[in-house]
C-alpha cells in the first residue's frame, strides 16, 4: 500500500514540477562548479606556474625550467628550518592543548555550579579572531609594562625577541586559544561514557588510575583523536598568530615563508611549487590520522 | 560521575570546582585586560605596575574614530568652553579634532568595520544558502560517489589559505579584482561553502524523510516540499551556521591581508597595522579590539548550544 501511493505520489509530483533529478542537480551542481572554479582552478594554475621562473612584480618573459624549483626548494636548508620550525610549533602547541583542555575536562565532568556558564566563558578564546588575539597577546607580553611579566615577576623579560622562547610564547597564545576546543569535545567524548562501567568498577574496587586507563581513556580516545586531527591541520597552516606576534627567525612558521616569498620577494614561480609541497604535506597527515582513527574506531 | 558518596570523593569534587575556578579566571584575564584597556586614561594603558583600579572613560573610543593632531599651542577658552564633551576630552590629551568646515574628520576604523561588515554578511548569505541545497541535496537523492564528493567538498577546506591566494592573487590582478569587496566575497564564500554543506547535511539528516513524503502524497511539488516543509525545520540549523560562517568570515586575516590594502580591506589586518613604533596608543588599538569581538562574543553565546557540532563541521552531534 506504501508503495503504490509512494509511486503515485512520485509520478503525480514529477507531472507537476521538475523531477527529482532535475532538482538534484541544481541543487548540487552550483556548489561543485563554484568549488571547482574557485579552489581547484586556480591549483591547476599554479601548478603551471610552478614549473617557470615567472616574477609575478616584473614584465621579464616567463621561462620553462622544468623541476628546478622543486629541486632547489628541497635542497634548501631554510626551507628545512622552516618546517623544522613548523613541526616543532605543532607539537608544543597541540600537545598543550590536548594536556589543558582534557585536564579541563576532566575537572569539568561533574556536576558543577553554572557549568553551562563556564563552558561558554572558556570557549570565548577560540571564537575570537587570531590577528587580533595576537595583536593583544603582544601587549599582555609586553617586556617593560606588560601584564605577565608582572603577574609572573619576570621582570623585563622579553618572550617575543628571544630567538628562543618566541615560538613557546606564539605557542601559550595558540593554547589559550583552543585548549577549550580539545576540552569541548573530551567533554562530549566524558558524558557519552556509560555510567555503568564506573559503577561496576566501583564494585570491583578498582582503582582510580585503574579506572582511568582502562575505562574513560579508552573510551575518549576515538574523540580526542579527532581533536587532535583537527588541531594538527590547522597548527600546521599557521599563519596569522606567529606573523603578528613575532618576526624572529625561529618563528618563521612554512606558511609565513610561502607568503613573504609570494608576496614580498615576488618569487612567483618558486612559492607556486613550494605551495604544492606544502599540500602534498598537508595531505599526507590527513591520511596518515584518518588510517589511525579508523584503526581506532575499529578496535 | 557516579553518585558522590564516599567523604575522599567529595573533597576530590570541591577541589575540582576550585581549580576551575581559578582556570576560568586565568582564561578570561586577556579578555578582561584588552577590555578594561579600551577604557583606560592613556597614561594609564601602560603603567608599571598595572592599573587595575581607575576611573572608566570613553576617550580612546573618540580618538577610534576621529582623525587627530597634535596641539601646537593651548587651545584658546572660549573655543575649548564651545566645544561637546567628546572634543574637550581630545583637548585635555593635548590634541585637536580634524575637520573639514564643520564636520569632524573620521579615521578609517569605521570604514574598515563596514567592509567586514559588508564582506562577512555577504558571504555568509551566499554560502549558506548554496549549502543548504546541496546539504538537501546530499541528504536526500542517491548520487553516485556521494562519499567521494563530501571528501572533496571537505577537502579544499583543507587548503592553507596562502596556497589558494597565489593564484587566486594572480587571477584577479589580471581582472582586475584585487581590492575589491567582490574578491573578497568569493574567497569567503568559497571558504564557508564546503564547512556549510557539511554542517547543515548533518541538520538536514535529522529531518524525517517522512515529513516531505506526507507533503508529496498531500500533492505538493518536491520544490513545494522543500520550501514550506524542510526549510521551516531546518530553521535552527541555518541560524546556526549562518553564525558560524559570518564568525569565520569576520575574523579571516591572511585572505584579506593578500588581497586587500585599502577600499576595501577589512578589519583584521586594519587594527594590527596600526601598531607602529613606540608612540602606539593602546587604549585606541583596546578600543578597536573591544568593538570588533564584540559582536563574536555575543553570538558564541547565541550558539552555545551549537559550538560541538559546529567547530568539529557536524562531525559530532549532540
Amino acid at each position: 500500500m506504501a508503495v503504490i501511493a509512494r509511486l503515485e505520489s512520485d509520478t503525480r509530483a514529477a507531472a507537476r514540477g521538475w523531477s527529482d533529478l532535475t532538482i538534484r542537480n541544481i541543487f548540487i551542481l552550483p556548489t561543485l562548479a563554484f568549488l571547482i572554479v574557485f579552489n581547484i582552478f586556480p591549483l591547476i594554475y599554479s601548478l603551471g606556474y610552478s614549473f617557470t621562473d615567472f616574477r609575478a612584480s616584473v614584465n621579464d618573459p616567463v621561462n620553462f625550467v622544468g623541476l628546478q624549483n622543486y629541486r632547489e626548494l628541497l635542497n634548501d636548508p631554510n626551507i628545512w628550518r622552516n618546517f623544522t620550525v613548523t613541526a616543532q610549533y605543532v607539537i608544543v602547541s597541540v600537545g598543550g592543548q590536548v594536556i589543558v583542555g582534557f585536564g579541563l575536562a576532566l575537572l569539568l565532568n561533574r556536576k558543577i555550579p553554572f557549568k553551562g556558564l563556564i563552558t561558554t566563558l572558556l570557549l570565548l578564546p577560540m571564537m575570537m579572531s587570531m590577528a587580533v588575539v595576537g595583536l593583544f597577546w603582544k601587549l599582555l607580553y609586553d617586556p617593560s609594562w606588560g601584564i605577565i611579566n608582572y603577574a609572573l615577576g619576570l621582570g623585563s623579560f622579553d618572550w617575543l625577541s628571544d630567538p628562543d622562547v618566541a615560538l613557546y610564547a606564539v605557542a601559550i597564545t595558540d593554547i589559550w586559544m583552543w585548549a577549550p576546543f580539545v576540552m569541548l569535545l573530551s567533554l562530549a567524548g566524558l558524558s557519552a561514557v556509560p555510567q555503568h562501567l564506573y559503577e561496576a568498577a566501583a564494585i570491583d574496587r578498582a582503582g582510580t588510575w585503574y579506572t582511568f586507563t582502562r575505562i574513560t581513556l579508552p573510551l575518549v580516545a576515538p574523540i580526542l583523536i579527532i581533536a587532535i586531527i583537527f588541531r594538527t591541520m590547522e597548527a600546521f597552516k599557521s599563519f596569522d598568530l606567529p606573523f603578528i606576534m613575532s618576526g624572529q627567525p625561529t618563528t618563521e612558521m612554512i606558511s609565513i615563508r610561502l607568503y613573504k616569498m609570494a608576496f614580498q620577494e615576488w618569487q612567483t614561480g618558486r612559492s607556486s611549487a613550494l605551495a604544492y609541497i606544502v599540500l602534498i604535506v598537508v595531505l599526507a597527515i590527513t591520511n596518515i590520522y584518518v588510517k589511525y582513527l579508523n584503526k581506532v574506531k575499529e578496535r | 560521575m557516579a553518585a558522590v558518596t564516599s567523604p575522599a570523593r567529595r573533597v576530590t569534587n570541591r577541589i575540582a570546582i576550585v581549580a576551575v575556578l581559578i582556570i576560568t579566571l586565568i582564561f578570561l584575564a586577556p579578555i578582561y585586560w584588552i577590555a578594561s584597556t579600551a577604557f583606560k586614561p592613556r597614561a594609564l594603558a601602560t603603567s608599571v605596575p598595572p592599573t587595575v583600579l581607575f576611573q572608566p572613560e570613553v576617550t580612546p573610543f573618540v580618538k577610534l574614530f576621529t582623525k587627530r593632531v597634535q596641539l601646537r599651542k593651548p587651545v584658546e577658552p572660549e573655543v575649548y568652553d564651545a566645544a561637546p564633551w567628546w572634543e574637550k576630552a581630545i583637548y585635555d590629551g593635548g590634541e585637536r579634532v580634524l575637520r573639514v568646515g564643520d564636520s569632524v574628520q573620521l579615521s578609517p576604523y569605521p570604514d574598515r568595520f563596514l567592509n567586514s561588515l559588508i564582506v562577512a554578511v555577504t558571504s555568509t548569505f551566499l554560502a549558506v544558502a548554496m549549502g543548504t541545497l546541496t546539504a538537501y541535496g546530499f541528504s536526500r537523492f542517491r548520487i553516485a560517489g556521494e562519499n567521494d564528493l563530501l571528501f572533496f567538498i571537505l577537502s579544499t577546506r583543507m587548503l592553507p589559505p596562502v596556497v589558494v591566494a597565489i593564484p587566486m592573487f594572480l587571477m584577479y590582478r589580471v581582472v582586475g579584482m584585487t581590492d575589491t569587496h567582490l574578491g573578497l566575497i568569493i574567497l569567503y564564500t568559497a571558504f564557508n561553502l564546503s564547512f556549510s554543506v557539511w554542517l547543515m547535511k548533518g541538520f538536514m539528516d535529522e529531518i524525517p524523510k517522512e515529513y516531505e513524503e506526507a507533503a508529496l502524497v498531500d500533492g505538493y511539488t518536491r520544490m513545494q516540499a522543500f520550501f514550506k516543509i524542510v526549510l521551516p525545520e531546518a530553521t535552527t540549523g541555518i541560524a546556526a551556521t549562518a553564525v558560524f560562517s559570518f564568525i569565520i568570515a569576520w575574523n579571516e586575516y591572511a585572505f584579506a591581508l593578500i588581497m586587500t590594502n585599502r577600499r576595501a580591506q577589512t578589519a583584521p589586518p586594519f587594527i594590527p597595522a596600526q601598531v607602529g613604533s613606540g608612540l602606539t596608543d593602546w587604549t585606541v588599538i583596546a578600543a578597536g579590539t573591544f568593538l570588533f569581538l564584540l559582536p563574536v562574543a555575543i553570538f558564541t553565546f547565541a550558539l552555545r548550544g551549537h559550538l560541538l557540532r559546529g567547530v568539529t563541521f557536524g562531525a559530532i552531534r549532540k
